[in-house]
């Protein structure tokens, strides 16, 4: 199917969802000063990656199996899985306002059962993953696909933010995302051992200082970022 | 189109659905002041919603609500990541979702105004968000900005040139700003005002108004 090149769109940061005003906590972190450099941020990506990156990409690929036979009921628990999966509620608001966009977006797109079907389901806002491998069934990706493009993107919207945040050479940062490639393959890898119908066994990491850094995000006068 | 009708994620065409007036221009010039004033003018005879894209925190919706001029819920806050032009033309998915969010709570609407963040010359609206739009400069830029022209002088439906009041204390000639503007802009309208003094606008608000009128003659049958 067309399923590389769909990967490709949904991946790129260009998408028109939104995802341009979220830094994935990066912004947070920088400010109070967790992220002064190339090495500090190599290791948040990595960090964040092997956390809430494998929890998206399994929720992704879970959400795309889900897309080729949608029905309401079942958007409703997996988006419930995902509730459950977030600890933070300043980052389920934030995923749950980025989930709506990439809905909104992608069914103008790629206009499908399984997009309608979600909207319809989860009025307000599926979460984020939950949306992205929507998405990404509606567009003609496999799960492998969806869950790479959720954890890629786990990694990217920070790394960009800390370009802007830092005036970091760019060319620097995007050696540490080459540098990520095996971390992405293994999360992804990960996120799709696990299948079939119980849900309750997607992974589950937590990263408790992302969940601080959203909650002290929200809580800042001056923020570039939404989260 | 799509299986569900009544949800938000409807197409941007303009059937039964308000005007949306785009105000944007480089940082400082009076947007703010403008959005202000045309809640002042058009306020009592329109129905109105307002987003601002602020730069940091909310200052912005913040003074309209504490200005009084428009019920505080008729105004939504968009953040914009560092990129104020990326969230008016690249990718517009916030606001999107924040016009149609304030037409889903308070409309039918007439006008929904978007103030894009401070900016630079070449920061114009999408025409997936706004149908028409405005940008304002002020004397205070000098007033060669005109002449360099940039898409937002050029092909905006109205150029605002606003702090007219200041003209004489930074030493702005208004004739030439009037002259290169009609140069660059082929036909379309220039306005000049200062806001400080008529807190109504009363020029830019007549503007919108034949605006609104002529989308609502285009677009009623449909309502
Ligand atoms: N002298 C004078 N000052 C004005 C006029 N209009 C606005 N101002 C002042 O200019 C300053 C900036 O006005 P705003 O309306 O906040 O400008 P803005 O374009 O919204 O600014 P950003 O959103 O930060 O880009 C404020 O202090 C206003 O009071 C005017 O006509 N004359
Ligand atoms: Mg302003």
């Amino acid at each position: 199917m067309h399923g590389d090149m769909a990967m490709l769109l949904l991946a790129d940061s260009r998408l028109p969802a939104g995802g341009h005003a979220h830094s994935g906590g990066a912004e947070e972190a920088v400010r109070v000063g967790a992220i002064t450099g190339p090495e500090d941020l190599a290791r948040f990506l990595r960090g964040r990656l092997a956390t809430a990156g494998v929890v998206t990409a399994a929720l992704a690929a879970a959400a795309c199996e889900l897309g080729a036979d949608p029905a309401q009921e079942r958007w409703r628990r997996l988006d419930a899985e995902a509730d459950a999966r977030i600890s933070s509620p300043a980052q389920r608001d934030a995923s749950r306002t980025q989930g709506r966009l990439l809905v909104r977006t992608t069914r103008r797109i790629w206009p499908s059962e399984a997009l309608d079907s979600l909207a319809a389901a989860v009025p307000d806002g599926a979460h984020h993953p939950v949306a992205l491998g929507a998405a990404a069934a509606a567009a003609g990706c496999e799960p492998r696909q969806a869950a790479l493009a959720a954890a890629y993107t786990s990694v990217t919207a920070p790394a960009t933010a800390a370009v802007r945040l830092l005036g970091l050479d760019p060319v620097l940062v995007h050696r540490l995302l080459a540098d990520l490639a095996p971390a992405l393959n293994d999360a992804a890898h990960e996120a799709c051992v696990i299948q079939a119908d119980d849900w309750s066994s997607l992974p589950a990491h937590a990263a408790p200082a992302l969940d601080l850094l959203a909650e002290q995000h929200l809580r800042t006068e001056v923020r570039l970022f939404v989260s | 189109m799509s299986a569900n009708h009544d949800d938000h994620h409807q197409a941007p065409d303009g059937h039964g659905r308000a005007l949306r007036l785009g105000i944007g221009g480089p940082v400082g010039s009076g947007k703010t002041a403008l959005v202000a004033a045309l809640c002042r003018s058009l306020g009592p005879s329109m129905r109105l919603g307002v987003v601002t894209n602020d730069i940091y925190t909310t200052e912005d919706a913040d003074f309209l609500r504490r200005a009084g001029v428009i019920d505080a819920d008729r105004i939504l806050a968009v953040q914009t990541g560092c990129c104020p032009h990326t969230a008016i033309r690249d990718d517009i998915a916030a606001n999107l979702d924040a016009v149609e969010t304030l037409e889903e709570r308070f409309g039918p609407l007439d006008l929904v105004i978007v103030e894009s963040g401070g900016d630079n010359l070449t920061a114009t609206f999408s025409r997936g968000l706004a149908d028409r739009q405005i940008f304002v400069l002020d004397v205070s830029g000098g007033d060669k900005v005109p002449r360099k022209g940039g898409p937002g002088v050029t092909a905006a439906d109205l150029l605002v040139v606003n702090k007219t009041d200041l003209a004489p204390m930074v030493g702005a000639d208004l004739t030439v700003m009037s002259r290169d503007a009609a140069k660059v802009r082929d036909g379309k309208p220039v306005l000049f005002t200062s806001i400080r003094e008529d807190k109504g606008a009363h020029s830019v608000a007549e503007w919108v108004v034949g605006i609104v009128d002529a989308w609502h003659h285009q677009h009623a049958h449909t309502v």
